[in-house]
């Protein structure tokens, strides 16, 4: 019981570092959410583009348009958060000093997750409403916890895509970080983050249905777009549950077995 | 009762015990390249360099042990095999009475270590620093805080300091944080990989009394690893003489003298009549 408390309270010392060195980062964060905002209005307008004269088109594709860009977001930080910690670790050079400490790995993995979830949904929400005051958009038939719940259960699995991730800095110091990008935009091409995936063409379209980002996208449209209930898109969740389950445990052997070929090679170091 | 057993075993078993340890890494190198399709992507030669090769020691608890090598004679993978960091390729380590491979969380628990470049989150605060291995090693941070301070000013670093920006401190001061933080967790076995290095004199003094002190007061093992043939005749009872990943001599510093057969030499003499070089020699060789 004692061991679980230090691992809780020691995890926590990921999401305190993480947002000291946001707040010290101060200047570029506000940089990367103006990015976020100018991006997703960017979106927004394509939407009203394409609705042309009728409003109730141009308010169906806008928020067709920004939900997948907010949303896909959150998930991509999920993702990439988790990704960067390492390679920011073996940057700043303090990689060995976190690995070496006497905490499970699994301690230090679910912290930088949680710094991702809690600063994920804090981003997300700022875009989110600046998005709804730039464009009065009204989301009436909205069913918000549902889509809430979706973006729970669907953040499972990208977290194990973000462990998954996470090894490429591990076992390719110098250009890790950008295989992770890579990956990143492929399941954000198969997932159908702007457009149905059924435009997608043939070869392409089974990978579609083994991204979780497509099941979470469609769900989380459908409760905001359309009101869906929870027996609407329970087939997705489903779904949704079966890939979390299987992608961190998934995840958390590929981390364990990337940090053990680190030890091997004696990559752990920068110059490594 | 065999658990018994075994947790009396580990309390008589000495701080380490390293038994045949060898490490080899690959680098790119040598000639021509591996076969492959076609010579675009065929695989370079890859060359493999032992940088700790078969070596065998023990290290009583409470003492301090220098190891006294050039760059490259494979001190710092030493030290990072200990540390759990980097795994050997034969051999066995064992940090009191646990092996560093198969009970590596247990081994962390004991252990801390300062190395030659004073790794931080150079952004944050001394203390942001600090309070993130307080919480790191369940420290708390009240505690921790008192601790670092304590340490930090002995060190002749002041509170002040803690709130700074490690980039805005000196190199030297930047190693004084480095090293509180390795000692305000009280680890049985402190591994110090060149903890001088770069230092002015004073601060270099300084690092090495507090390590003295540490030793005294809570009895803990020190590994340290240096170039400064003056430090560790200063701080070092027993000193091994590395050079291409094996110890050619081991001993106090009057074991050693003896095995030059000369009373009065100094470090750096039996370095020089051990190698056949001087130690910055080795280094440029390298």
């Amino acid at each position: 019981m004692n061991s679980l408390i230090h691992e809780m309270k020691a995890s926590m010392a990921f999401v305190e570092r993480n947002f000291n060195l946001a707040k010290r980062y101060a200047h570029m964060e506000a940089v990367f959410v103006i990015w976020n905002v100018v991006h997703v209005l960017t979106i927004g307008m394509i939407g009203k583009f394409m609705g042309g004269d009728d409003p109730a088109k141009v308010q169906h594709y806008i928020l067709f348009l920004i939900v997948g860009a907010v949303f896909w977001n959150f998930l991509r930080l999920l993702f990439f958060e988790t990704a960067d910690a390492v390679a920011w670790e073996r940057w700043e050079g303090t990689i060995e000093y976190t690995f070496m400490a006497p905490i499970y790995r699994l301690t230090y993995l679910v912290g930088q997750c949680l710094y991702a979830i809690l600063y994920g949904i804090l981003r997300a929400f700022l875009v989110l409403v600046l998005a709804i005051l730039f464009f009065y958009l009204r989301f009436e038939v909205a069913n918000l916890g549902l889509a809430g719940l979706v973006l729970v259960v669907g953040g499972f699995s990208f977290l194990g895509l973000g462990l998954m991730a996470a090894t490429f800095p591990l076992v390719a110091p110098e250009k890790g970080a950008q295989a992770t990008d890579i990956l990143g935009s492929f399941v954000a091409l198969v997932s159908g983050i702007y457009y149905e995936v059924s435009v997608l063409p043939g070869w392409l379209q089974p990978l579609s249905t083994v991204s979780p980002g497509t099941y979470a996208l469609r769900s989380i449209r459908a409760a905001l777009l359309k009101g869906a209930t929870l027996a609407d898109v329970q087939g997705d969740l489903v779904v949704l549950m079966i890939t979390g389950a299987a992608l961190v445990p998934i995840g958390l052997w590929v981390f364990h077995r990337a940090e053990m070929h680190a030890k091997r090679t004696g990559k752990l170091k920068r110059s490594g | 009762m065999e658990e018994s057993e075994a947790v009396k075993d580990r309390q008589r078993a000495p701080a380490v015990m390293c038994r045949g340890v060898t490490k080899y890494f690959e680098e790119r190198g040598g000639d021509g390249r591996a076969p492959g399709w076609p010579g675009l992507f065929g695989r370079r030669a890859r060359r493999r360099i032992t940088a700790v090769d078969r070596l065998s020691f023990t290290i009583p608890k409470g003492e301090i042990f220098g190891i006294l090598g050039p760059n490259g004679s494979g001190k710092s993978t030493l030290i990072r095999m200990l540390s759990t960091l980097i795994l050997p390729d034969a051999g066995e380590i064992e940090v009191f009475g646990r092996d560093v491979v198969a009970d590596s969380l247990a081994v962390r628990r004991t252990i801390n270590r300062v190395s030659v470049d004073a790794a931080f989150f150079k952004k944050l605060s001394a203390w942001e620093n600090l309070s993130y291995a307080a919480r790191l090693y369940g420290v708390p941070r009240g505690e921790a805080r008192e601790r670092t301070a304590s340490i930090l000013e002995e060190m002749g670093f002041s509170r002040e300091k803690m709130e700074q920006p490690v980039e805005a401190l000196s190199r030297g001061m930047q190693q004084k944080v480095a090293i509180a933080r390795a000692l305000f967790t009280s680890p049985a076995l402190l591994l110090m990989d060149e903890p001088t290095t770069g230092l002015d004199p004073v601060s270099k003094r300084q690092v090495q009394d507090h390590t003295l002190r540490v030793r005294e007061r809570h009895d803990t093992t020190v590994l340290l690893t240096t170039h400064d043939m003056d430090e560790a005749e200063r701080i070092c009872d027993r000193i091994a003489i590395i050079h291409r990943g094996r110890f050619i001599v081991e001993g106090t510093l009057a074991d050693l003298r003896g095995h030059v057969g000369r009373d009065g030499a100094s470090l750096e003499d039996i370095f020089i009549e051990l190698t056949g070089k001087e130690l910055v020699e080795l280094d440029e060789e390298k």
